[in-house]
């Protein structure tokens, strides 16, 4: 029974993700960029672009130039997320690739520092007046989901320990559309809830930034228009005129 | 809720440009621009007042909007509320209203689109900060979207690049669309429709005033220098800000082209067709507006027979040509490809120096120490020369080569982080004078900065709306009305002209010394 309604909860969650993400990236790309508008200086060729795009997801570079205190605290927290992530990537894989057994001690310890990164972002919005005035209802439902997916993952590995290899099992079945037992910790199946309302509300919410930074055209447009003509795709230009 | 009251530029002037105000919740609410009329905005195909189904076709005009715009959907939707732009706008600064902040500027429109146009939004409004339109919400944006100047700064430092500009740009759009116009943008859009330029300068006067200013270039000179107008076959059409024709220091600068041209041995035209480079299409945010006034400029280089084009000194007019020209009113093949298209006249006079071709005695300038305001449509929306980053350099490179006498601001308020004058965007209109002066703090500041370290007593910029701006809010901060100069200005007065009297009289200075 409740191997089965996670098993179903997961087929459902994973659907919303890649459906819902899917659904807006498609959007997004077919969307017409009406015109030139990078954020100048920028690059003049499509590699210089790649470059400026690598700087802002893996570096946050404009963050780092807004404020260097959000930056550390999103960057660490971002980045111990990265690491949490590939660490478990060995309850999807089997064999487990070397380097995610490398990682492994780094990834066990990165929730660490990714609840310290959340607390503090959090924090902000109590303590910094801008901030809290443009932080809404979602912002901190959001801000809790993440701890609380945070600690119950790290409660599991610290305190209360479960069956990891029952769990794999459970997962690669899943991956083979197969049902196998799945554990009864408590503290497992809150953990698991929580990630997989996490995918559902992923395509809905500001988590769209992850893929918006790469659409973004301030940051994704060559400065070339003098080089090459832009030729817009926009309907509104269509007309040569209105009145 | 109440109005700041007693805001004390001479006050204020001292201080961090970048400081962070307190909150004062409300204190902006009443600034509101006048209302375009009837007829001003039927000439933009508007309808003259605010239409009986304004909510509808309000979010159908903003559906229409982001199915035309990535940027609108991408940064509708990718704002995480990280806070990193939130003490970036100059509005805010001064004014200390959080709608000021960019982030809180962009919710007032986001709520409504994720009401309409996110599942989230429709479900549960109340989670996600999503809003009906109302005549409230409508009210906020008539007010805080013309507390923009459109000018970027914020996206330098959103995470994401979001950029609020084409937010102010689409609500603006949505609200002329509906009938809410403001005067001041859509009056003069409709002027260059039926006069040619913004100011509404018929050909008779444009003509006069050529005329007036080349018997004074004589006069100081002794060269015949030529403002030429309407000339077929000419090389080189230059487009130009109107205020060029009558405003000072505009003049100035456009004394500067003029000795450049003439010097450089080119010959050049003004048209009066398309004698006005600025494009407040852009901000109004009406895409096709903008492409009807890009479109003079192809007529005209076409008509005249140009094989260049090259701009004045304005801002957002530069943003246009540089960025969006191509795009609304191109292919330009039928100019030299020999040349960029557009030039700037920064790139212009640069070239020339760079080539030896021009003799300056910056002496002429040594009663100036001075200091370069980067107009923010030229420092984060546009390029100037090969090398990203040369709209910073090129000017620069003219104002050290004319002057003795040069010092930078502060760098947080300079380049791509530079502060605008708190009047672009088309908020340069008497009663939006409360933002405009407010706005400008910090750029005043980082000016009293280096006034107090280097003895700065002007001001350089390349933009007709900064110098205008500047003209108005520098006798508020205690500065002198007179302390905002053109780059060309500059290069005019130091310009040797083969055959001039200065030129003649610096050498027999220099074989005296010599
Ligand atoms: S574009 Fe400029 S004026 Fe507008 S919100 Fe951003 S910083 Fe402020
Ligand atoms: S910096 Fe960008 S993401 Fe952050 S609050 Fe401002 S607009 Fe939103
Ligand atoms: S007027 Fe000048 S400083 Fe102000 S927005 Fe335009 S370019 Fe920027």
């Amino acid at each position: 029974m409740r191997s089965g309604i996670f098993a179903a909860v997961f087929y459902v969650a994973s659907f919303v993700l890649a459906g819902g993400l899917a659904y807006r990236i498609r959007l997004y790309a077919k969307t017409p960029a009406a015109l030139r508008i990078p954020t100048t200086p920028a690059p003049t060729t499509h590699a210089g672009v790649a470059v400026r795009l690598a700087g802002e997801v893996v570096l946050f570079q404009s963050l780092f130039k807004a404020n260097k205190w959000t930056w550390a605290f999103g960057w660490v927290f971002h980045a111990a997320m990265l690491a949490t992530l590939v660490q478990h990537l060995r309850y999807f894989l089997q064999p487990v690739p070397w380097p995610v057994v490398l990682e492994q001690p780094i990834g066990v310890l990165a929730g660490f520092p990714m609840a310290a990164g959340l607390f503090a972002l959090w924090g902000r919005r109590f303590v910094v007046e801008r901030i809290r005035y443009i932080t809404g209802p979602s912002d901190h439902l959001m801000l809790a989901l993440l701890v609380a997916i945070t600690v119950s993952g790290l409660a599991m590995k610290y305190l209360a320990h479960t069956d990891i290899v029952a769990l794999k099992t459970f997962f690669l079945g899943l991956m083979r559309l197969r049902v196998e037992p799945l554990p009864g910790d408590p503290v497992l199946l809150v953990h698991l809830s929580l990630v997989a309302t996490l995918m559902v509300v992923f395509p809905f919410s500001k988590l769209l930034h992850a893929p918006g930074v790469f659409f973004s055209p301030s940051r994704n447009q060559p400065d070339d228009t003098r080089e090459r003509r832009f030729v817009s795709r926009s309907a509104l230009l269509k007309p040569a005129s209105k009145a | 809720m109440a109005a700041v009251t007693g805001f004390d530029p001479k006050a204020e002037v001292h201080g961090d440009p970048i400081e962070i105000p307190t909150l004062a919740c409300g204190a902006m609410a009443n600034s509101k621009p006048f209302a375009a009329g009837p007829a001003h905005q039927a000439a933009l195909g508007f309808p003259g007042e605010l239409v009986e189904d304004w909510h509808d076709k309000a979010i159908f005009r903003l559906g229409e909007l982001l199915e035309n715009s990535r940027a609108l959907r991408v940064y509708l939707d990718s704002c995480v509320k990280c806070g990193a732009c939130t003490d970036k706008c100059h509005y805010f600064l001064g004014t200390g209203d959080p709608k000021n902040m960019p982030v809180a500027r962009q919710d007032l429109l986001r709520k409504v689109y994720r009401r309409h146009f996110t599942w989230a939004g429709k479900v549960v409004p109340w989670l996600v900060g999503a809003e009906d339109l109302t005549k409230d919400v409508l009210a906020d944006w008539y007010s805080y979207f013309h507390q923009c100047s459109q000018c970027r700064r914020c996206s330098v430092f959103c995470p994401y690049g979001i950029d609020t500009a084409e937010i102010s740009m689409a609500a603006r759009d949505i609200m002329d669309t509906i009938g809410m116009g403001q005067k001041y943008s859509n009056e003069i859009i409709g002027k260059v429709f039926s006069v040619g330029n913004n100011l509404g300068l018929p050909p008779k006067a444009l003509k006069a005033t050529l005329a007036g200013l080349e018997d004074e270039i004589e006069e100081e000179t002794g060269v015949p220098v030529k403002l030429p107008l309407d000339v077929k076959g000419a090389d080189v059409l230059l487009v130009t800000p109107s205020a060029d024709f009558f405003a000072s220091p505009h003049m100035e600068g456009l004394i500067g082209y003029a000795k450049v041209f003439h010097e450089a041995g080119v010959s050049w035209t003004l048209s009066t067709y398309a004698s006005e480079a600025a494009n407040f299409g852009m901000f109004v945010g009406s895409q096709e507006n903008m492409k009807k006034v890009a479109l003079r400029i192809r007529k005209a280089a076409q008509d005249l027979g140009v094989k260049r084009l090259v701009f004045g000194e304005c801002g957002h007019a530069w943003r246009v040509a540089y960025s969006f020209l191509d795009t609304l009113a191109g292919p330009f093949d039928f100019l030299d490809p020999a040349y960029p298209v557009p030039q700037h006249i920064c790139e212009f006079t640069n070239d020339l120096i760079e080539a030896g071709k021009l003799r300056f005695d910056k002496a002429a300038n040594d009663s100036f120490r001075l200091t370069f305001h980067d107009s923010c449509n030229v420092a984060r929306a546009s390029r100037m020369g090969d090398a990203p980053g040369g709209q910073f350099e090129i000017p620069r490179a003219v104002l050290r080569a004319t002057c003795n006498h040069f010092f930078d601001m502060a760098p947080e308020t300079t380049r791509e982080k530079t502060f605008c004058c708190g009047g672009g965007g088309g908020l340069l209109t008497d009663e939006l004078m409360d933002v405009r002066a407010k706005g400008a703090q910090p750029r005043m500041r980082a000016l009293q900065e280096v006034a107090e370290e280097h003895g700065v007593t002007h001001m350089a910029a390349i933009c007709a709306i900064c110098k205008a701006q500047f003209s108005k809010v520098l006798p508020m901060y205690g500065f002198d009305r007179e302390a905002i100069v053109s780059v060309h200005q500059m290069v005019s007065n130091a310009i040797l002209l083969t055959g001039s009297r200065q030129a003649e009289e610096y050498d027999a200075r220099r074989k005296s010394a010599g």
